[in-house]
């Protein structure tokens, strides 16, 4: 078996160290996030803190860390109800929907817990326009007009002109192109800005750094600072919005939430034009682990840091993964969300009827539902589908 | 005398101007009917180019679109988007609305005003959405503006009239149709604003929202008729400020 050098501490790059061909932006949001999250101290808040919170036209960061912390637990019927009065006055009934395209999944790095690691035995791929072109025609069939183009994050794999090309094909089909790839820096986020893309996600994973180096232990991604300003530069580059998260349940859920709302929160000041979108992936709690670990992200948990996300950001888009189950799923955009994925392959090239995807998947999604099938369930909820709510000026 | 109000050359009866962004599709053609509404706003960007249900199709035909420029940050993306309105044949009415700020969406006067320049020049019914500011009013109405829309309040908040003050003012000093827009939450707020005198009122969450929407759409409906009766008729003297005194101030007057 082939050994792995970073497995050994001692190995690993400092995390906290710019690679040098890595951009380095005037910002200081990182240590405000840091330092917000640090001070952060969610065993405080009382039941009253949140009922004050749920009393308020705009919410503080104080509220939004009330509204995170276990007193609110119990007031969760009230939170969701406001919640979802919220996301009435904000989006109405509408509920926008997209697909995700993987397009290549090289990947430099090694992230302990993901299927795409470099150490991990998988087939690689990467589509060429040909077959690109043939998975963007079979996902335009079925009415999608947004489309979320992924890589793995290999810079060697999928450089940025290839997905440039990738997003120029796209526009020929798509009225929405969203990028979820490796963070780059300004230039080339305004390159593939003109290239058609106008929403960038990264997710951080975890704000807690120190975990975060347990976890990502080479390549690029390894550099949380790198990774926490991608959305800055994006903006700087042109990107019309960007999207954050958190994986749940990889650290503290409760601290994590609260700094992805809040690097939101201080982003959108910095830069008040910039649309504001936060996803909301989680670990799944083992069964029979450890029934009683406060810090497992239950469904109850997920709502509860949902609808803090939209108390606290009422503005911004809130997306729900295909990995929740379609009753969570179909319930949460009643209440918070407003965008959801459909017919998704996380597979390379996997969006072609009756062909094997050329690439294995990212994992393995717990709601393989049909862009017809989530339709009718958005109407079932009483809301209306929207395949896109947007226009490239 | 049959009361109606003009946008450019076109002539409406109806005071009415619904949204169209927040609906399910299916309920468009009952709101659009119950409020009786003649003119209804259509964000560009939700015109779908695409193969499934496309918004202009539950659209009642016969009413006026007013295509507005939403997604719009600036003047010269506001213009963009109203030529591409053209171009998909939309009209000449066209809404501005340029919004660098995502968190409150409140309109910038300035772009705003800029933008109702250029497009009053190319010939389009220019209606722009503002921040109800009499200076920036002013430039509107001399850039070629065919009314001028403030907002109530918030977008979407429902909180009513809250700039009622400075609407007034608009009201009273701008010689074009004013129309409330954004903010009005319940048929009492849009019946207050056509007592004060606006022209017409504009509105969305409110009634996408509701519970039994074309009961909304016709509760509105009612009220805006109701408020517009109001001011025609002239408010009663009782609402003056000041009673008259008994025995006059002016009363000295000799010759």
């Amino acid at each position: 078996m082939e050994k792995i050098k970073e497995l050994d501490p001692k190995n690993r790059i400092d995390h906290m160290t710019y690679l040098p061909d890595m951009e380095v932006i005037d910002s200081d949001l990182d240590k405000r996030v840091v330092n917000a999250m640090n001070e952060y101290d969610y065993t405080l808040f009382t039941e009253n803190d949140v009922l004050a919170a749920l009393k308020k036209d705009v919410l503080s960061p104080r509220d939004f860390g009330a509204l995170l912390s276990p007193a609110a637990e119990p007031l969760l019927e009230r939170i969701a109800r406001r919640a979802q009065t919220e996301t009435r006055k904000h989006f109405g009934n509408s509920v926008m929907m997209f697909t995700p395209v993987y397009i290549a999944n090289y990947c430099e790095n090694f992230c302990v817990y993901c299927g795409f690691n470099r150490h991990n035995k998988i087939r690689r791929a990467k589509l060429d326009l040909e077959e690109m072109k043939r998975e963007f025609e079979a996902i335009a069939k079925t009415g999608l007009q947004e489309v979320l183009i992924l890589t793995g994050e290999s810079r060697k794999g999928s450089d940025v002109r290839y997905i440039g090309e990738a997003c120029r094909l796209a526009r020929k089909y798509f009225k929405v192109i969203g990028l979820e790839v490796y963070p780059m820096n300004s230039d080339e986020y305004k390159y593939l800005h003109e290239c058609g893309a106008d929403y960038v996600t990264v997710f951080q994973e975890t704000y807690n750094s120190d975990k975060y180096e347990t976890l990502h232990l080479a390549g690029h991604k390894r550099i949380w600072p790198y990774r926490f300003n991608a959305q800055e530069r994006a903006i700087l580059g042109g990107m019309r919005g960007v999207g954050f998260a958190a994986l749940l349940g990889l650290d503290d859920f409760r601290k994590d939430g609260f700094a992805t709302g809040y690097h939101a929160y201080l982003l959108q000041q910095k830069y008040p034009h910039a649309e504001i979108a936060i996803s909301c992936p989680r670990l799944r709690p083992i069964i029979n682990n450890d029934k009683i670990n406060p810090k497992d992200v239950h469904e109850r948990q997920l709502l509860q840091v949902i609808c803090a996300y939209r108390l606290f950001l009422p503005f911004a888009s809130i997306t729900i993964s295909t990995r929740e189950s379609n009753v969570f799923r179909k319930h949460v955009i009643s209440i918070a969300a407003t965008k959801i994925s459909a017919g998704v392959s996380t597979g390379i090239g996997g969006h072609i009827e009756g062909e094997e995807a050329k690439g294995d998947a990212q994992f393995k999604i717990n709601d393989s539902a049909s862009v017809n099938d989530v339709y009718r369930e958005i109407e079932e909820m009483g809301m209306q589908p929207v395949m896109s709510d947007y226009i490239y000026v | 005398m049959k009361d109606t109000w003009k946008l450019g050359d076109h002539e409406f009866t109806s005071r009415f101007i619904l949204g169209s962004g927040k609906y399910s599709l299916d309920l468009i053609k009952a709101a659009v009917e119950n409020a009786g509404a003649q003119i209804i706003t259509l964000a560009l960007r939700r015109a779908a180019t695409g193969n499934v249900a496309n918004i202009l199709d539950y659209i009642p035909k016969g009413v006026t679109l007013l295509p507005n420029t939403s997604g719009a940050r600036n003047a010269e993306e506001a213009v963009r988007i109203a030529h591409l309105a053209r171009e998909v044949g939309c009209g000449d009415f066209i809404k501005i609305e340029c919004i660098r700020d995502s968190k409150y969406l409140l309109p910038d006067n300035y772009e705003t005003a800029k933008a109702t320049e250029t497009l009053a020049k190319e010939g389009f019914v220019v209606m722009p959405y503002m921040y109800p500011d009499l200076n920036a009013a002013r430039d509107m109405a001399n850039a070629g503006a065919a009314c001028i829309m403030p907002l109530g309040a918030p977008i979407g908040t429902n909180k009513g009239l809250a700039t009622k003050e400075f609407i007034k003012i608009l009201i009273d000093e701008i010689d074009l149709p004013v129309i409330v827009d954004a903010g009005i939450g319940k048929p009492s707020q849009a019946c207050e604003a056509m007592e004060m005198g606006a022209a017409a009122v504009m509105a969305n969450t409110a009634i996408a929202t509701a519970g039994d929407i074309p009961a909304m759409a016709e509760a509105f409906r009612r009220a805006i008729e109701a408020g517009r009766g109001a001011y025609l008729a002239g408010t009663g003297r009782v609402l003056e400020t000041g009673a008259a005194a008994s025995s006059p101030l002016t009363g000295f007057l000799a010759d």
